[in-house]
């Protein structure tokens, strides 16, 4: 049943990477350097190719059969591995605050949905809290521009990620984030509350798009792909040119890939 | 009071247009977060006041019926009178009849959102009497004729400038002009002691009501609802039922995690507590005190899945620290709470029909929870009233088919991936000369504000498959 007896000879932990929808869709590279990452901090990643998405969307607009059902399946397909790694504070928060109570009470699925939750990570918190991941040198060093960082509603309330990312862009890439004022306010995301709402969420997002601005960053870094979009996105409507990119590909020192708001051809 | 919830979109769309209000706003969400962290880092026990405070309020929930009678019971050993209304015209009705027994001309009123809750104003003045409001705040919306656009700070979204237009066009100035904010509040003084001296009737909201005692406590900073309460003839106290607590001592539980949330003080100007009517011998005091006990759909939420909500002690921190309610004002929520606690508030009291959009108006952020003293799941209560907008049908069509359809998917995933693929690739086309997208079909509430930006072109699955397909062949 579990994969960890396959390769109790290896002690490495194995990772189930939870790619996340957005990442899968839009944003690959994100994929390539957590795996990178993960596998620098020691550990042995797998990308179930059974998984789609963590059913967030559906379960914050009051589908919580599908919700169930979805969260059933990626509990099946994510409980053999040693750890559930999610480079989203989102898709992460969903598997392991919200798939308890929306499978509480349900015999069997209450406890293994709790098991579950239990070794589900965001990306920049696993690799600091469980993996102590740190390089005795920076790897290379990105420092010469301004980088802000956006603390993402879910990572920072759900997962409690808030040091983490700080802590290791400075330690690999001698990145040192230049604080903006209101860090901890919502970009105006939300899921489908971007799409609902989209008068009341783009105030939100010039709002943290003006303090970036105030902080002088060239660069806005997050751990959220649906927060970054909604960012790059508006940023592109403004035609602002602050790039928009996340943290795992700063970590994993690419900065020579296009940023989200990236120009065309 | 009349429910505009239905209408929130619009509202909130010529609110964020409001100048004047966002310069408003802007400072009150700077002002009341800055003073709520500060006040609270002086307090190094903080988070054990705030588990103490749910605990008593958790305790007097299971009980309310014991402690709502002891209340009660209390009032009348002290010569005051409890009546009890179900729903918000029985307290209009009860209040009316007080008043027109006591032969009342004259009202003052203290702030109360029970009274705001029930419009009991504009009951009053109907049946011919003069009802002045004695808060600041309150007086300057009763000027304006608005209601009020936050529950401590009824008049927040007023600037300087405008209260002091209010002041020249309803009051008798003469030659004075008004300047600084004392020389408003002087004004506004000087009309209303006149109002406090020849009221009949004074009707003050509660804080709490003290199940031990009897006696209702009241939390000002302008010393008004003592006024209020003290010099006409009768007191009315309107109050909703989840304000019982046992003890005085758990009142000031409550009061220690109520004032710092609000304000940031570590306690209002005022704080004080009422009952009975005046006896042989006291220098002051009404001759009659009487409390209306306003239920409004709150035993429905006790015995239902709302009822963490019945926890709530109106400090209004989740509405300065909520994104949307700071860029929108209260006014745009269309009734009288608003903000997260009011978007679960209207629904329930107002009914889903007008007020669904609110439970929408969340970007699930959080932070009304974090800030919360009283540890009400807002985000959870919010979601869990989109369930039922759903499950009512209420969900606009296209949004409720939409999701479905994308859930279902999900739990295919052969199908789900050669759609992401076809989806990622067309996307890619489509953003190839800007980078991003400027206008997509589904979701377009997306791009009328924003680009798509353009995906790298291939799903992350796909690339993953073939580079490990590369891999294992090099192995061989």
């Amino acid at each position: 049943m579990t994969k960890k007896s396959d390769d109790q000879k290896n002690s490495k932990p194995l990772v189930g990477l939870f790619i996340t929808c957005l990442v899968d869709l839009m944003r690959p590279s994100v994929g390539f350097a957590t795996v990178e990452l993960l596998e620098q901090a020691g550990c042995r990643v797998e990308v179930p190719e059974e998984q789609t998405c963590c059913g967030k969307p559906g379960y914050n607009s009051g589908d919580l059969a599908n919700a169930r059902d979805v969260a059933k399946r990626v509990i099946e397909i994510f409980e053999p591995y040693d750890y559930v790694v999610v480079p989203s504070g989102s898709c992460a928060g969903m598997i392991s605050r919200h798939y308890p109570k929306l499978l509480a009470g349900i015999p069997r699925w209450e406890n293994r949905a709790e098991v579950l939750a239990e070794k589900c990570f965001e990306l920049t918190g696993f690799l600091t809290d469980v993996m102590g991941f740190t390089a005795p040198a920076p790897l290379s060093d990105l420092s010469g521009r301004t980088f802000t960082y956006h603390d993402t509603c879910t990572g920072l309330r759900e997962m409690r990620v808030k040091a983490q990312p700080r802590q290791l862009l400075r330690n690999l890439r001698n990145v040192e984030i230049t604080e903006m004022k209101g860090t901890e306010e919502c970009c105006g995301f939300g899921g489908t509350f971007a799409a609902k709402m989209p008068d009341i969420s783009r105030h939100m997002v010039d709002a943290k798009i003006r303090r970036a601005e105030d902080a002088g960053a060239q660069i806005i870094l997050g751990g959220d792909m649906g927060c970054l979009m909604n960012i790059a996105g508006r940023m592109k409507r403004l035609g602002k040119d602050i790039e928009v990119r996340h943290v795992a590909e700063v970590l994993a020192g690419r900065l020579d890939i296009p940023a989200i708001n990236g120009k065309g051809e | 009071m009349e429910s505009k919830s239905s209408e929130f979109l619009a509202r909130s769309s010529e609110a964020m247009r409001d100048e004047h209000l966002q310069s408003v706003l802007n400072k009150l969400r700077a002002g009341l977060e800055y003073k709520r962290k500060a006040a609270i880092l002086k307090i190094p026990n903080f988070e054990e006041l705030k588990e103490h405070a749910r605990a008593v309020k958790d305790h007097t929930l299971a009980n309310l019926d014991h402690y709502l009678e002891e209340f009660e019971s209390s009032v009348i050993e002290s010569g005051g009178h409890v009546h009890w209304a179900r729903t918000s015209a029985d307290l209009n009705r009860i209040a009316l009849e007080i008043c027109q027994k006591a032969g009342a001309l004259r009202v003052t009123k203290s702030k109360s959102m029970i009274a705001e809750e029930t419009g009991l104003n504009t009951v009053l003045e109907e049946a011919g009497i003069e009802v002045t409001e004695t808060d600041l705040g309150e007086y300057i919306i009763q000027l304006a004729e608005e209601p009020p656009s936050h529950i401590i700070g009824p008049a927040i979204h007023k600037t300087k400038q405008q209260v002091i237009d209010l002041f020249k066009n309803h009051h008798d100035l003469g030659e004075r002009e008004l300047e600084s904010v004392k020389s408003i509040v002087d004004e506004a003084r000087k009309v209303l002691r006149d109002k406090f001296c020849n009221a009949d009737v004074g009707i003050t909201g509660a804080n709490f009501l003290v199940a031990e005692t009897g006696r209702i406590g009241l939390v000002t900073n302008e010393g008004n609802g003592d006024l209020t309460a003290t010099l006409p003839r009768v007191h009315i106290a309107v109050a909703s039922i989840e304000k019982v607590v046992p003890t005085p001592e758990d009142a000031s539980a409550l009061l220690r995690v109520l004032v710092p949330s609000a304000t940031g003080q570590p306690i209002t100007s005022y704080v004080s507590f009422f009952g009975g009517p005046r006896k042989q011998g006291d220098p002051d005091g009404p001759e009659e005190f009487h409390v209306i006990l306003l239920d409004n759909n709150r035993t429905d939420m006790l015995a239902g899945e709302f009822r963490d909500m019945l926890r709530c002690i109106r400090c209004a921190t989740c509405l300065n620290h909520c994104p949307v309610y700071t860029s929108v004002g209260g006014h745009a929520y269309g009734w009288v709470y608003p903000g997260p606690m009011g978007s679960v508030l209207t629904p329930l009291m107002t009914g889903m029909g007008k007020a669904h959009l609110l439970p929408n108006a969340c970007s699930s952020c959080g932070r009304c929870e974090e800030v919360c003293p009283m540890g009400v799941p807002l985000p959870d209560m919010l979601r869990q009233l989109r369930t039922i907008e759903r499950e009512q049908g209420l969900t606009p069509a296209g949004w409720r088919w939409g999701l479905t359809a994308f859930m279902k998917l999900l739990q295919h995933p052969r199908i789900y991936h050669l759609g992401a693929r076809w989806t990622t690739a067309a996307l890619k086309r489509m953003g190839k000369k800007r980078g991003s997208i400027a206008s997509i079909p589904v979701g377009s509430g997306w791009t009328k504000v924003r680009e798509l930006p353009s995906p790298e072109g291939r799903t992350f699955q796909d690339l993953w498959r073939q580079k490990n397909r590369k891999g294992a062949s090099g192995n061989e």
